[in-house]
């Protein structure tokens, strides 16, 4: 089983839209939204939910106002901040609390609980493009790592129960917790670009974060045609890295007009982005079937 | 006055809106960029004799001399930065939040603070004098919270000190990153773009600062491409619409060249100039409220 994770360091380069065209075209695919945050495949996989389940994580602490002394000793030992006393009586600020369990452990009185946090909701749905596994976490919550991790083992588990031998992952931007947990057990990473000077510094980065967790990468330059003078640097940052690029694409409305309408940018009519797309995943094909350079040369060194 | 400059989806142009309107500022303004994933905003600003100073995370460390192996440090904590493995506590530094219950809670004082590497916060000054603050997270580093806690207060600290208005770029997203650069604000501006995946996580970071209960206004980046159900949302939600950008493409060349979009043409400069004077004046009602 194999699994490509699609990520970008920069937020809007283009991940999802190219992530939808790639499950339009592959073939016994499970497609993985780990974008638990603020995902949005589903606008375009249209997924029909199957099965949901809450996603439970951690513990948060709460006062029993009627066992607190009021010493405010949870207050002094509290590293987030997250307790108040107002006017002697000591309340827990839900989004602050860590969930450490050290106010729980030294309240004298033994006045606080520590519940059970539900931080949000997973799904197992069927699209048109192969079966789907997503979430949505809920607003402001955290442990989007785990949540990810989670995902991750329910496309495992549905990929190997149909038989399917490739996990499509549209990942987070950014290289936080979201991001480390995605990149767990990824057969290649396509790094999706653009040349300007965020998508350069980002994309090195993510490059560089791939490269300390032993993942192979390639690149996408999306967007190329918008400064030759980025996309040579960014060909210039591939080469000494040794990351190969997979393709360009051009700065085109064809992919929002096909958002709009709900579909991946190679459904409906062929256009010549489409036919651009089409080959960079025949690319990103082979790429996957065949050990990745850079790999092959960690394990020599 | 804290102005945060947010979105739900990335790459809606959070750091163009925050670096023009920096450049707009009629006041005093420090610049603090919060996506310490990421951080852009010096790519436009050009911060100069920038200087960087490490930031770290109180971590434990054992003397393996005092361990008696009694588990109560492992058994506390919720991150499984502690393990007891038989007769060996194991301690995983990268899994720590810094809570500081183990050190508390051993009784041989056999646990004692140590560091973790969290990032660098990064001071300069751009070439027109404003002050800048970056965020910059450590790569391999999982969480961004305690950077961004130590960048708050380094914030704090230099706008109180040198009686600045404060305008913040977030990073994306509505999990805890986002909520904790917002946190401050006495304004919040959400910027996307009229898609259905900005219109999608619009909704998404609408629905989690509406708690909060800040004023908040929408810039809307890249208007006339896609279809106009941002513009319907704001007007169900009563979301004042601040300013919108064209989608042109000049706009993304200039964007590419690492351009500040204030500066290159008159229509642009008057929308950012706009979008300034209508922030000020929000702020100003929550400070007088």
């Amino acid at each position: 089983m194999r699994e490509l994770v699609v990520i970008s360091g920069k937020g809007g380069t283009g991940k999802t839209s190219l992530t939808a065209a790639f499950a339009h075209l592959a073939d016994n695919i499970v497609l993985c939204d780990l974008d638990v945050d603020a995902p949005d495949l589903h606008l375009i996989a249209q997924p029909a939910v199957q099965r949901s389940g809450p996603f439970m994580s951690g513990h948060g602490a709460e006062i029993d106002p009627a066992a607190c002394s009021g010493c405010g000793t949870c207050m002094d030992v509290c590293a987030f901040g997250a307790i108040h006393n107002e006017g002697g009586r000591f309340t827990v600020e839900t989004a602050h609390c860590e969930g450490c369990k050290v106010c729980v452990a030294l309240c004298p009185e033994k006045a606080i609980d520590f519940p059970d946090r539900l931080c949000g909701t997973w799904y197992e749905s069927d699209t048109r493009f192969g079966p789907m596994v997503h979430a949505l976490l809920d607003p402001g919550q955290e442990n989007s790592g785990k949540l990810v991790t989670l995902l991750k083992a329910k496309a495992r588990e549905r990929a190997s129960a149909l038989g399917l031998d490739l996990i499509l992952s549209d990942g987070a931007p950014g290289i936080g917790c979201p991001v480390i947990s995605s990149l767990s057990q990824a057969s290649l990473v396509l790094l999706v670009t653009e040349p300007t000077p965020s998508g350069l510094h980002d994309l090195e980065r993510v490059a560089e974060l791939c490269r300390t967790f032993r993942i192979p990468s390639t690149v996408l330059i999306n967007k190329a045609d918008l400064s030759p003078e980025y996309q040579a640097a960014i060909h210039a940052f591939c080469q000494a890295r040794e990351i190969p690029v997979v393709g360009h694409l051009p700065h085109d409305p064809a992919i929002t007009e096909a958002m709009v309408r709900g579909q991946a940018v190679t459904e409906g009519p062929d256009t010549l982005f489409g036919v651009q797309v089409r080959q960079i995943w025949s690319k990103l094909q082979s790429l996957l079937e065949a050990p990745s350079p850079s790999r092959s040369k960690e394990s020599r060194s | 006055m804290i102005i945060a400059i947010a979105s739900g989806k990335g790459g809606t142009g959070k750091t163009t809106v925050s670096a023009s309107l920096v450049s707009s500022w009629k006041r005093p303004v420090l610049a603090v960029d919060m996506d310490v994933e990421e951080p852009n905003l010096h790519l436009f600003l050009k911060p100069e004799s920038v200087s960087s100073e490490a930031a770290y995370l109180e971590v434990p460390v054992l003397d393996k001399t005092l361990c008696k192996q009694c588990g109560a440090c492992a058994e506390l904590c919720q991150f499984k930065a502690l393990s007891l493995m038989g007769a060996h506590l194991l301690v995983f530094p990268d899994l720590c939040h810094g809570c500081g219950g183990c050190m508390r809670i051993c009784p041989e004082g056999a646990l004692q603070k140590g560091q973790r590497e969290l990032g660098a916060v990064e001071t300069g000054v751009t070439p027109g004098g404003i002050p800048c603050l970056t965020g910059r997270l450590r790569i391999g580093e999982a969480m961004s919270p305690p950077l961004m806690g130590k960048l708050r207060q380094r914030m704090h600290a230099q706008a109180a000190k040198e009686s600045l208005d404060i305008i913040i770029d977030a990073p994306p997203g509505v999990s805890c990153p986002a909520m904790t650069a917002v946190q401050d604000a006495d304004v919040v501006v959400l910027v996307t773009e009229p898609t259905p995946f900005g219109l999608h996580d619009l909704r998404l970071a609408w629905k989690a600062f509406r708690p909060l209960g800040k004023p908040m206004g929408v810039v809307i980046n890249r208007a006339g491409l896609g279809d106009d159900r941002v513009h319907a949302f704001c007007r169900e939600k009563g979301l004042p619409l601040l300013a919108e950008i064209p989608f042109r493409r000049d706009i993304a060349e200039h964007y590419a060249k690492g351009g500040i979009l204030a500066q290159l043409d008159p229509g642009l400069r008057a929308t950012f100039e706009d979008l300034a004077e209508r922030l000020e004046r929000m702020g100003a009602e929550v400070n007088h409220a």
